[in-house]
């Protein structure tokens, strides 16, 4: 994917099993998005918002297993490839283009920009 | 009852079976289904003992079963049908003018129809040393307790055959802790059964989990040393050392006696399609016979015979035309299967997938638009479907192209991801279940009939009642006919396993399992690493089980637990410091309240159990936020864990004028000996004053009601969805008592309850009896139940508050990076 990526550290910050948080700001210093950056037990790496589509909830503080995430306030069961709910749950968070090179981080800028909601980033 | 046909004589007819075995059993169950009362039945057996499922020995040899599990018709079978059951005392001689039989005893018992079904004999290789202390083959119970007798001593295992017996005798030794060789004359492992492909992944896979695997080996003698066997010698001159070695070449028809009595015998007893022998009054049936030319060695063409059997000796002839068989290894965490002919040949079209890195082998041989044979390894999903198109000879022109892909795709046009498609699209005579040889229609029939469940399935119709592979066919046909009217059997611990919690956790202390990877290794889970289910579960169970040795996995703990407050719907959490026994100072309240300020808790609420709940802390505050209440000498609360709670207490003989004992002083007392314990569940003690019972003891998980002489201790209470009142356990006379009744009890439960099992719903499940039984059967059970909880708690005692904030686990609070896009595009910590 063409485009600005931007640099989030070294891979080792987030051991496997575990996700990591990316607060994006407002100048003022206010919280406008979290981004959840997910490391799999396999080994991937998965960036999406971190909203549950259902209420909210913080998916990097969900138990993550194979590619998905289970969000700790309702137990849904989320898509880490996709953003989607998987089962009978029906909803689809935004994801964020994600690669690794060189055992560093990096997500696609513009992707992480236009994640948040649209009248903020504006 | 009506017979079908009029009963000869004025007297049942004296049917004799000499066989107490899988076949001569079934077949006396397959006849007493069509006419209870046309037979007086007797029974001879060489073994002692009731009659048992053979093909299980190899998971009683793993350590998956027990006797008890794999007996299949107990004594009161015998009982209840009017069976005389004479074991361990085998029929020795036939007199078929005189229509007797002789037992070694000396025993005569006269017939008028008599059923052979003896059988087969293990094949002995006759080289020097055969008959050494220590040479067993691997046929019956009694070679399953030799083998575990040697296993028990640890040291060389040998086994000499590496067909599907011989593979299933060495990875029993190999779970018992026993090094491993096997010894196989041929090139390529079950052979019969396998292609040269597939029998390497087996090889491979055995080799990765230790066992030595010799191909071509050709054996010359089994080595002797002070009596006793030593090791084994090939024609190559190879030694392999050996403190048991076990005979697992094959088998061959148990004729003998037949024989003797001059039936007619070539391999094996002589039989027509009605399973009669030589002389019309004689019947034979199982691995003894040679029908068409062939002898089986499998169970599903047994069961086929004894339907033939019976259909025949009740006066309805039906006919056995042979069996066409198919294969799968009872190895846990392989999946193989095989059915057909696949040595390839003139015509013959191979299809075939592989992908390396699931491990999967897939082959399917096609001849003239017809399945002919298949060989699946690592996914046999499809092993059912491919063995129904083969017998039914099936033209599939129409799927070739799919065909590899398994029924699903082939049959739905796509990847269907309904599991139920596959088993729906199956004909009603496509067998389901071969080693009881039940067909889809015979399961559907007996679901109609009433059985909603897998264990009343099971028990009906004997579906998925042996081996167990076929348990998830039958779920599925559950659920196609039933919809949610299934009715749930013992549960699985979750999707990812067919192993109930019970399973689970007796498996766990008999394999001692001391990680999550290796309990879903070895317990064959179906996911690469879990779901949110079974994480937690296992976290829990393996906590339970190894005190001091298992390392808590941060990753299975929901998220409560593992940031020790409670997630609000907001994402920022709700902190509760412990105040014992709701005992707190004005020092306390100081605290909380300048925490309350400091950190800007939105809220500061009191809670059901005496407690103050700040409420709005951001995940990043929590380690600061803690560090000061800690400062003040408060703990963590554990309001968030599946763990004690709160022990919730009155003022008692302190103060209130009705007061009895000192609650006050118990409850800090039963706190201090129980906060950080981990549970199956949350875990909720009150402890009151006086029958008034004003800490509302009665309805929390441990009770206390003080009175004049003692403590009525009381369990099982819950005031959430379904209240329910507890249950008295007992009443002592002193404190000391109660704690430690308090501290066995809490210990059964950690035990014995599945994860996520409050403790109501467990007496409930198991029932209050069982519970005192656990208790009070053993006078030392309560001294020894509460040492193994106060051994737990050593480890447990440790506030988590104060060592997150030190610094431990500190990534769990702290944000990776911040980034700030608007207007300076500047990025803390990390450059862009």
């Amino acid at each position: 994917m063409i485009g600005d990526w931007l640099d989030i550290g070294p891979v080792t910050q987030i051991s496997p099993g575990n996700a990591r948080t990316l607060p994006v700001q407002a100048p003022n210093g206010e919280n406008l998005e979290e981004i959840a950056i997910f490391h799999t037990m396999g080994g991937e790496f998965f960036a999406l918002v971190n909203k549950c589509p259902h209420k909210h909830g913080p998916l990097s503080q969900g138990i993550v297993h194979g590619t998905v995430v289970t969000c700790p306030l309702h137990s849904w069961n989320i898509s880490l490839k996709t953003g989607h709910a998987l089962g009978d749950d029906k909803g689809c968070v935004p994801t964020v283009p994600l690669k690794v090179d060189a055992g560093r981080l990096y997500l696609l800028r513009e992707a992480v920009i236009g994640a948040m909601a649209p009248e903020r980033a504006a | 009852m009506t017979a079908l046909h009029p009963i000869p004589t004025d007297r049942p007819e004296r049917l004799i079976v000499i066989g107490n075995g899988m076949a001569g059993c079934r077949a006396v169950e397959e006849i007493l289904a069509r006419d209870a009362t046309r037979y007086t039945v007797t029974i001879f057996g060489a073994e002692p003992r009731v009659n048992y499922n053979r093909i299980m020995l190899s998971p009683v040899l793993a350590g998956e079963k027990t006797f008890d599990d794999i007996v299949i018709n107990g004594a009161d079978w015998y009982a209840q049908n009017n069976i005389t059951l004479i074991s361990g005392d085998p029929v020795v001689s036939i007199d078929r003018a005189g229509q007797t039989v002789t037992a070694r005893s000396g025993r005569t018992e006269p017939y008028d129809r008599l059923l052979i079904a003896t059988g087969s004999d293990p094949f002995i290789i006759p080289v020097p040393g055969k008959d050494l202390p220590g040479v067993v083959t691997f046929r019956d119970l009694d070679d399953v307790d030799k083998m575990l007798a040697a296993a028990e001593k640890g040291g060389h295992a040998v086994v000499i055959g590496g067909g599907l017996l011989g593979l299933e005798a060495a990875h029993g030794l190999a779970l018992r802790g026993m090094d491993v060789t096997v010894l196989h004359l041929m090139p390529t492992l079950m052979e019969r059964q396998l292609d040269e492909a597939a029998g390497w992944l087996l090889k491979s896979e055995l080799e990765r989990r230790g066992q030595t695997i010799l191909t071509g080996a050709d054996t010359a003698a089994i080595l002797e040393k002070d009596g006793h066997v030593a090791g084994v010698r090939l024609k190559d001159g190879k030694e392999i050392p050996a403190d048991i070695v076990v005979m697992a070449v094959g088998i061959r028809p148990s004729t003998g006696l037949a024989r003797l009595a001059g039936l007619e015998v070539e391999r094996g007893i002589l039989v027509d399609d009605h399973m009669l022998t030589s002389d019309p009054a004689i019947m034979a049936v199982g691995e003894c016979v040679q029908h068409r030319g062939a002898c089986y060695g499998l169970v599903a063409p047994l069961w086929e015979m004894c339907r033939s059997l019976a259909d025949a000796a009740t006066g309805t002839p039906s006919g056995y035309e042979g069996s066409v068989t198919s294969t799968k290894l009872k190895v846990s965490g392989i999946d193989l299967f095989s059915a057909g002919d696949f040595s390839g040949g003139e015509g013959c079209e191979d299809i075939v997938m592989r992908d390396a890195a699931r491990g999967l082998y897939k082959r399917v041989i096609v001849k003239e638009n017809k399945l002919v044979g298949a060989v699946l390894y690592g996914d046999t999903a499809d092993g059912n479907w491919y063995f129904d198109l083969l017998k039914r000879g099936e033209d599939i022109a129409d799927i070739r192209e799919a065909l590899i892909f398994g029924q699903a795709f082939a049959m739905g046009g796509g990847a269907s991801n309904d599991p139920h498609a596959a088993v729906a699209a199956l004909s009603e005579d496509a067998e389901i279940c071969g080693c009881n040889g039940v067909t889809k229609g015979m399961v559907v029939s007996t679901i109609h009939g009433g059985a909603c469940s897998l264990d009343a399935v099971r028990s009906q119709c004997k579906a998925s009642a042996s081996c167990g592979s076929c348990t998830g066919l039958v779920e599925s046909l559950l659920a196609i006919t039933l919809g949610d009217e299934v009715k749930a059997g013992p549960k699985t611990l979750c999707k990812c396993t067919k192993f109930s919690h019970d399973d689970v956790r007796r498996l766990i202390l008999e394999k001692e399992l001391k990680a999550i990877p290796q309990v879903m290794q070895e317990l064959h889970w179906t996911t690469p690493d879990g779901c949110a289910s079974c994480r937690p579960a296992l976290n829990y169970y393996l906590l339970c089980a190894w005190p001091g040795v298992y390392v808590d996995d941060q990753r299975s703990r929901f998220v409560n637990e593992r940031m020790h407050a409670n997630i609000q719907k907001d994402g920022t959490y709700s902190v509760v410091p412990r105040m014992w026994g709701g005992v707190t100072t004005p020092n306390e309240l100081r605290a909380i309240a300048d925490a309350a300020d400091k950190y800007g808790a939105r809220m500061v609420k009191v809670t059901g159990g005496q407690r103050l709940d700040l409420f709005g802390i951001k995940k990043e505050d929590l380690p600061d936020i803690w560090a000061d209440l800690n400062a003040a000498g408060m703990v963590s609360g554990h309001a968030y864990g599946k763990s004690l709670r709160t022990v919730k207490t009155c003022v008692g003989s302190e103060w209130c004028r009705f007061g009895t004992q000192d609650s006050t002083g118990l409850g800090i007392k039963t706190e201090q000996m129980t906060w950080g314990s981990w549970m199956p569940h949350k875990f909720k003690i009150a402890v009151s004053g006086c029958p008034r019972n004003c800490a509302e003891a009665t309805i929390k998980d441990f009770g206390v009601i003080c009175v004049d002489s003692g403590y009525e201790l009381h369990v099982g209470g819950n005031g959430g969805i379904h209240l329910r009142g507890t249950d008295l356990l007992c009443k002592v006379a002193t404190e000391r008592e109660a704690l430690d009744i308090c501290a066995a009890f809490i210990q059964l439960y950690r035990e014995q309850a599945w994860y996520l099992e409050r403790t109501a719903p467990w007496i409930e499940r198991v029932g209050l009896d069982h519970v005192k039984a656990g208790l009070f059967d053993d006078p030392e059970a309560v001294q020894h139940l509460a040492a193994r909880f106060r051994y737990s708690q050593s480890f447990m005692q440790d506030d988590p508050w104060a060592r997150r904030a030190k610094g431990e686990d500190a990534e769990l609070h702290q944000h990776l990076a911040e980034f700030r896009p608007f207007p300076t595009m500047q990025i803390k910590e990390a450059a862009e």
